[in-house]
């Protein structure tokens, strides 16, 4: 295994995020502190709890996933388009690295990003609302596998987009509706019957339900079944990946 | 399994390439590059000169047949192969905001090699890049980006080196440096490959040389024995009374005769021992045909070049 390269590749990745660390961090806080200012302290303190939850906690879990879903898609999009757009694949191609290690590299990275970027969002919502972890491990578990199944996912959409409009199309049209709707300010018993139905489509809800689990030990889904959409969605991006490498499918033509 | 010992590097064998459009960039390419030298494939542009060199380094897929690079396979064994290859592309791409260090850093670590800051530095003060380091690689003029695509290449200290139109938009300065960096590393023990359509490169720098035309290997020979074997020379006589036509007793002689009938131009086989010019200038003498002066001239690299390059063309029309 070339070691090496798949550090070469982390580093520059990350050394690139660290460039508009800035950017990276003020505009996720900035965000997620008009969501509490708004949702938790002026609409949510006319809501009542939720699974004996304040509504100011009760959206915490989702907001956390919102994010890590579009970061991780975002920045594993966009590291991996870069150099297709720029010219500098040609290096990567013709280096001693196989499929496994690029991908070990970029989505590496990426998802170290959208972990440091949770983390952060948790500790500004800390400062709105009080909340617990009712099971860490399992918090850490169920973030770090969301933002390394959401990387590789950005990861095959890098290799995917031909311009920069369509990098933005899947997050914008797909992930940000499906987590709108798989109850990040919700939750999904709220619902009428037959959208309760509907919802359990909706790959997304599973995440969040699982990650709001691990904090305040209620689900709208059984958790067995969160993990296992987790695992499910990750393996499929793995062999797409590996198909795309496999095939040279817009890479080596 | 590498063999050391083989005199050559690099196996081209039966090389296909078709495109998704159906375009063969390829056509049955065979070629062998010796350990040591420096090989020019020289040809006009879109004849397939990059697609060979893409092929050989991994980025491009061959449709058909198979690279022994130091006795490895390319695709089969494409660890070993590409971890003793460099590339200098023809197109300046860099990641614009990446600083000089940290981007031939990167390419030794993707090259998987452990870090050796000395052996960087040493690059980098080589190709007088030293002293711009820490600048990033926006700031750098085109012919220093062109030195760090040199150096990127060079951070894996590779056997092989491959310079895909190295001369391309670069000053005469640059032209210059490159070159004698060149034979510095040939003198170190590397093989270089490069492409180039300016025929001054291959005849100042080539050991031996390969003509690609329409995907296709016209040639490969040693430069030397390729201007001997090629090349003609020419031996003009500028006369002292203009003829309207060449006389019909020179018909036997390959003589020419310029538009304005004020010289004639005789061309002769280099590699024969005679070169007829005692008796031609006999025979003219005899034809009363007097002459004020006379120049002889060798057909360069370049004459050689255009010639191989349309003569398929002229035989098919």
């Amino acid at each position: 295994m070339n070691i090496h390269g798949i550090r070469a590749i982390y580093h520059f990745e990350m050394a690139r995020t660290f460039r508009t660390l800035w950017e990276s961090i003020a505009a996720p806080v900035l965000t997620t502190s008009l969501y509490f200012i708004v949702f938790g302290k002026a609409i949510g303190s006319r809501m009542g709890e939720i699974d004996s939850v304040s509504y100011g906690a009760f959206i915490i879990p989702g907001l956390v996933m919102l994010n890590l879903l579009n970061e991780s898609i975002s920045n594993a999009s966009f590291g991996i388009y870069m150099p297709r757009w720029a010219g500098t694949i040609y290096e990567l191609l013709s280096a001693p690295v196989s499929w496994v290690e690029v991908v070990m590299g970029y989505v590496g990275a990426a998802a170290t990003k959208s972990v440091i970027l949770g983390i952060l969002i948790l500790c500004t919502a800390r400062v709105f609302v009080p909340y617990e972890i009712v099971h860490p491990g399992w918090m850490v578990g169920f973030l770090l596998l969301t933002a390394i199944t959401f990387s590789l996912f950005g990861f095959i959409i890098g290799l995917w987009a031909d311009n920069f409009q369509k990098l933005q199309v899947v997050p914008m049209l797909i992930v940000t509706p499906l987590t709108f709707l798989g109850g990040a300010f919700y939750s999904i018993k709220m619902l009428p019957p037959l959208w309760q139905k509907i919802t359990l489509f909706n790959p997304v809800a599973y995440l969040i339900s699982g990650f709001r689990w691990s904090f305040y030990g209620v689900a709208d889904v059984n958790v067995v079944m969160s993990i296992g959409m987790t695992f499910g969605f990750l393996t499929i991006c793995l062999i797409f990946v590996w198909r795309v490498f496999k095939s040279g499918y817009k890479i080596r033509n | 399994m590498a063999t050391e010992n083989s005199d050559y590097i690099i196996l081209v064998q039966d090389i296909n390439k078709t495109y998704g459009t159906g375009f063969q960039a390829l056509k049955n390419i065979n070629l062998e590059i010796k350990r040591g030298e420096i090989f020019a494939l020289l040809g006009p542009n879109g004849a397939g000169k990059t697609t060979l060199i893409s092929i050989i380094c991994g980025i491009v897929k061959a449709t058909s047949g198979i690279i022994i690079a130091d006795g490895f396979n390319t695709v089969r064994d494409y660890r070993a192969a590409r971890a003793i290859i460099g590339l200098v592309p023809q197109e300046l791409h860099t990641d614009s905001f990446e600083s000089v260090w940290a981007t031939v850093k990167f390419s030794r670590g993707l090259f998987g090699k452990a870090p050796n800051s000395a052996y960087l530095e040493k690059v980098l003060r080589d190709l007088s890049l030293w002293d711009r380091r820490d600048m990033k690689i926006k700031e750098l003029s085109g012919g220093m980006k062109r030195r760090l695509l040199i150096a990127k290449a060079l951070a894996h200290e590779p056997k092989i080196l491959f310079l895909d139109e190295p001369s391309a938009g670069v000053d005469v300065e640059l032209r210059h440096d490159m070159w004698r960096m060149v034979r510095d590393l040939r003198a170190q023990g590397a093989t270089i490959i490069l492409t180039t359509h300016y025929i001054e490169e291959a005849e100042d720098m080539a050991d031996r040389i390969g003509v690609i035309s329409n995907g296709e290997l016209i040639i490969v020979e040693d430069k030397e024995v390729l201007m001997r074997k090629l090349g003609k020379k020419q031996l003009t006589l500028t006369l002292r009374q203009p003829l309207g036509s060449i006389p019909a007793g020179l018909s036997a002689w390959p003589l020419a005769l310029t538009e304005d009938g004020q010289s004639l131009v005789y061309s002769f086989d280099t590699q024969k021992e005679e070169t007829g010019i005692a008796e031609l200038l006999r025979t003219l003498s005899d034809h009363s045909i007097e002459f004020k002066d006379l120049r002889s001239s060798e057909s360069s690299l370049e004459d050689i070049f255009v010639s191989l390059v349309h003569q398929p063309k002229e035989n098919a029309s």
